[in-house]
């Protein structure tokens, strides 16, 4: 060693490996409220302790090529942690709890030099505690990207009302993305199912811009190509009175008040009649 | 004190097109603090929808400003775009029906004028385009 010992609570941890690991794990365990078993807890604490004790000693910047492996360690532990649907205190807690362990540890010595020790051991394992924090963040936001991708998909029915005739019922707010969506899904509903006929229904759509025009009509002249005629239905009277005053042309497009309305259209056109019973 | 809608003002990043769907709700909600019709509402809601987009996409991202405005008693709904991009060369041109410099439909300038009260609209090339759009409670 350097005659500074700049990371003499390596030699602290070394020496008490076989306390400080027990008790580590059960402070981290308490908290996890028995969601992970104490022998998947014990093998990940484990590694950490032996990638923390693996340095040289020299340098306590968690960034040094000494702690590549602890890093790449914790680094894992955060984006799993992450996937598990752990809350960011579960997950830095795993780390942190070493502290504590290492504290009780240190309660019954009255040695200086370990206290000493003990507070570069703190300010490292901050620093590691913030460097897993970083991927536990970003896997988590990978998490909810992939959550708001699945709940687009999820939003956007297209069922069929008859032989021949599709709906796609739009709900809500439509950005850019989700109405490129929507459309998208409707175009392989009609290959899918051979229809001639689709229904956009707008009944629950809060606004109608030039962007959701657009998206529209370029969805209509895409249906036509695949031998498709569309009907619009749903257009609420305040969204009417917008469109014509914002100067969109719904053009030869066919819309109609109601769904209802929409269907019956669909259907005259496949050459079928409603008739009621006398 | 508690700030009533009346006093307060929502200020809103436009950078992503998210941020479009943001300024839309809070403009609603304004819209409603402010009593403005079903009708006006939506006018204000789309002309708001038009604006931000056009600030995410020509101005490069910017901010909306919402707040609720009281003249000799009566309340409207400004909302204020700002973007420090490059301006607009030739506003006469802008606000044609269907001038479009990118692939839109080039009815959102114009069109947005015909939905609101009021319109200013303030640009310099190189500096940026400040749009104030109104709605009154009518
Ligand atoms: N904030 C801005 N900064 C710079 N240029 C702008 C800005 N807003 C609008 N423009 C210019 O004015 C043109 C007309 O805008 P407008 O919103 O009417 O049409 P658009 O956005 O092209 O199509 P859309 O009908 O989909 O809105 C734009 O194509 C663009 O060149
Ligand atoms: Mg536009």
């Amino acid at each position: 060693m350097s005659s500074q010992p700049e990371n003499d609570w390596i030699d602290l941890l070394r020496d008490s490996r076989d306390e400080v690991i027990p008790a580590w794990t059960s402070v981290v365990e308490a908290t996890l409220a028995g969601r992970m078993t104490t022998s998947e807890l014990t093998n990940d604490i484990r590694e950490i302790f032996d990638g923390l004790t693996a340095g040289d000693g020299r340098g306590s910047d968690i960034r040094a090529a000494a702690y590549d492996g602890l890093r790449a360690l914790v680094a894992d532990l955060g984006r799993t942690r992450a996937r598990q649907g752990f809350s960011p205190t579960e997950a830095a807690v795993s780390i942190f709890a070493l502290k504590t362990a290492v504290l009780e540890l240190l309660e019954n010595r009255a040695d200086l030099a370990a206290y000493q020790a003990f507070a570069k051991l703190s300010r490292f394992v901050d620093d590691l505690g913030l460097y897993m924090f970083e991927t536990y963040a970003s896997a988590r936001e990978t998490v909810i990207a992939q959550q708001a991708e699945s709940l687009l998909e999820l939003s956007t029915p297209v069922v069929k009302l008859w032989d021949g005739i599709v709906a796609l019922p739009l709900v809500g707010t439509l950005d850019s993305a989700r109405t490129q969506v929507v459309m998208e899904a409707l175009l392989q509903a009609l290959v899918d199912t051979g229809s001639e006929h689709a229904i956009i229904d707008i009944t629950g759509v809060a606004a109608v811009d030039t962007q959701v025009a657009q998206h529209l009509l370029k969805t209509v002249q895409a249906a036509r190509l695949l031998g498709a005629e569309c009907i619009v239905s749903g257009i609420r009277p305040q969204i009417a009175q917008t469109v014509v005053a914002l100067g969109i042309e719904f053009g030869d497009i066919h819309t109609k008040a109601s769904l209802s309305d929409a269907m019956l259209l669909a259907m005259r056109r496949s050459g079928l009649d409603v008739v009621s019973r006398a | 004190m508690t700030t009533s809608p009346s006093e307060a003002s929502t200020v809103i990043e436009v950078r992503a097109d998210s941020d479009v769907v943001r300024v839309r709700q809070s403009v609603r909600d304004f819209a409603m603090a402010a009593k403005l019709s079903l009708v006006d509402q939506t006018k204000l809601v789309t002309a708001a929808s038009e604006l931000a987009r056009n600030t995410l996409v020509y101005g490069g991202g910017g901010e909306a400003r919402v707040r609720i405005l009281e003249r000799t008693g009566v309340a409207g709904v400004e909302v204020v775009f700002a973007d420090e991009g490059p301006g607009i060369p030739d506003v006469d041109l802008a606000l044609t029906d269907g001038w479009t410099s990118g692939g839109g439909l080039g009815l959102g300038l114009s069109g947005t004028r015909r939905l609101v009260d009021d319109f200013e609209l303030d640009t310099a090339a190189g500096e940026g385009t400040r749009i104030s759009i109104v709605k009154w409670r009518r």
